[in-house]
């Protein structure tokens, strides 16, 4: 997989990999041009040039529904739910979604088991059975947080694009997050794109550095660590415990 | 069996007798009232789709009740009085009609989309303002109800006959709006009612999803429209001035945005309440309008029906 971008300031002749099945890090100080790139590459923004490639389909040209299909999916920095809907009607929609057309207009989706039982499958994982029937409003901020992922990830995506999963979560919380995160390991690349550096160093099997728009360093975390140049720009004095 | 069920057959058998009890009570009067309610229920139902359950405020939606009609009375003049073509002719050309004001208006959302919806609305009735050949202002008569080819056994050329078909057709209506909120197609109404951005960010095509809507729901106002102007033998423009595309909106909300039975019950309310009112007094629209505001206001406050609680799907 391959991701250019370059003409637009906030994403300055940005050139990243994510590779399949990895999971990578994206981390960089505020206003350097991530939730811009994630933007991109779900296709809510386009690119003034540049490609953005899945394996080698240029999928730039894609509305985001289409490149959904094809397997990219992301979940926001502020909670985008079904407010109302119950918790597993908000995975079931998005099951739905990738399963292709929705044209059918007469048969109940009650009796669509396969429906239902994928969308289980996903509240599973998620951690959120028991809280199935409820309006997802009514769930706690952190289970929204997991059902906020969890929406992108019933799409059944091959690059889960992840903008900042643990922004505003407490430590438990967030350890929740980290343990769902590590438990799709290997199954699809994830971008992630976060500020807790506990959670990055300990999930990301790369991590790149994003600073106004440029890619200023793209290694495992103990490279990135070293890296004199990220320690100034970015992660200063006091990250490094 | 639930409660549900057995109040519609129960509200279904009722319909069945009334016209014999009106017609040998000599009422014969109220029986075209109750075919006006069930007409303006088809029409309310078919709004509360987009607007109930899909979350699109159309304010152009009696348009689709002139066009209908327009259709049909015209077909009438050139002489066409069999409803097998003029019927399907009307329901085609509102659904070629909704296909075109859907894809402009939907390119926009909220108050921009009811705005545009209300001015192709207003255009379409001036347009038939202006058509002198087909009656213009004045509107346009027919001399008598289309034929089904079965006025022997089944006279729906007659006020009963044309009741009990209005009363079918509103039946089926309401079974096809019940199946269709309950299948895929309805789920992706309600998501993008509920979050339109989330709902293209997880893979629909919602422009497609809405426009569809949008046409099956002119398309059942449409004929509403044809019955509409069956019922009356008459049709003017005044059927799609604004106005009564304010009154539709009314009714839904009246009778519950985005519930099964908001046209229905909607319907049956504000045109039931207009004929008592207007018994009393001329000025009838004041107090209709005190008592939706109260209604509404009501409902607000937080006022539901017990059984309603955990069908939040239902629910704006």
């Amino acid at each position: 997989m391959r991701k250019q971008f370059g003409g637009l300031r906030v994403t300055d002749g940005l050139h990243l990999q994510v590779r399949p099945r990895e999971v990578h890090a994206l981390i960089g100080p505020n206003g350097a041009g991530k939730t811009t790139l994630v933007h991109q590459i779900a296709g809510t923004l386009k690119p003034d040039a540049g490609t953005i490639t899945l394996d080698s389909l240029d999928v730039t040209a894609l509305p985001v529904s289409a490149r959904v299909q094809l397997g990219i999916a992301r979940s926001y920095q502020i909670t985008n739910i079904f407010r109302s809907l119950t918790v597993i009607d908000n995975v079931a929609l998005a099951v739905q979604a990738r399963r292709g057309h929705s044209f059918s207009f007469w048969r109940p989706v009650q009796s669509d088991t396969a429906l239902r039982d994928e969308a289980a499958t996903v509240l599973d994982r998620l951690a959120l059975t028991e809280h199935a029937l409820r309006p997802a409003g009514s769930l706690s901020y952190g289970d929204q947080r997991l059902l906020e992922v969890g929406i992108a990830l019933a799409t059944s995506p091959r690059v889960l694009l992840l903008d900042e999963p643990m922004a505003g979560m407490g430590p438990q919380e967030s350890s929740r997050m980290v343990e769902m995160i590590d438990g799709l390991r290997g199954q699809m690349a994830v971008m992630l794109v976060e500020h807790d550096m506990d959670a990055v160093f300990r999930l990301a099997d790369r991590i790149s550095v994003l600073v106004y728009g440029r890619i200023v360093a793209t290694g495992t975390p103990q490279e990135i660590r070293r890296n004199p140049e990220v320690v100034l720009a970015y992660l200063g004095d006091e990250e490094i415990a | 069996m639930n409660r549900g069920l057995i109040a519609v057959i129960v509200a279904g058998l009722g319909l069945l007798v009334l016209p014999m009890v009106l017609v040998s009570m000599g009422q014969g009067f109220y029986l075209g009232l109750l075919t006006r309610i069930m007409i303006y229920a088809l029409a309310a139902t078919s709004l509360n789709l987009i607007l109930g359950y899909g979350g699109m405020v159309s304010f152009g939606h009696a348009a689709f009740l002139g066009i209908g009609g327009y259709a049909v009375a015209i077909a009438a003049q050139h002489g066409i009085g069999t409803a097998w073509v003029a019927w399907p002719m009307a329901l085609g050309a509102v659904a070629l009609f909704a296909t075109v004001i859907g894809a402009i208006s939907l390119r926009t959302q909220g108050v921009h989309f009811l705005m545009i919806t209300l001015a192709l609305a207003q255009m379409v009735y001036y347009v038939f303002v202006s058509l002198r050949g087909y009656g213009g202002d004045d509107g346009l008569s027919m001399s008598r109800r289309s034929s089904f080819g079965w006025e022997a056994w089944w006279p729906t050329r007659g006020d009963t006959g044309f009741y009990y078909l209005v009363l079918a057709l509103l039946a089926l209506a309401l079974l096809c709006a019940h199946r269709l909120v309950r299948s895929h197609f309805g789920r992706v109404l309600i998501g993008v009612r509920e979050n339109e951005a989330r709902m293209s960010t997880i893979g629909y095509p919602v422009y497609r999803y809405k426009l569809a809507a949008f046409v099956i729901a002119a398309v059942l106002c449409g004929l509403a429209g044809v019955l509409n102007v069956e019922l009356n033998r008459f049709i003017s423009p005044s059927v799609m001035h604004w106005s009564q595309s304010g009154m539709l909106m009314v009714i839904v909300i009246v009778g519950g945005l985005g519930r099964p039975w908001a046209g229905v019950v909607g319907a049956t309310v504000f045109l039931g309440l207009e004929e008592v009112l207007s018994h009393y007094t001329e000025r009838w629209q004041l107090p209709l309008g005190l008592l939706l505001l109260a209604l509404v206001l009501a409902r607000v406050a937080g006022w539901r029906l017990p059984r309603d609680t955990g069908k939040s799907l239902q629910h704006v």
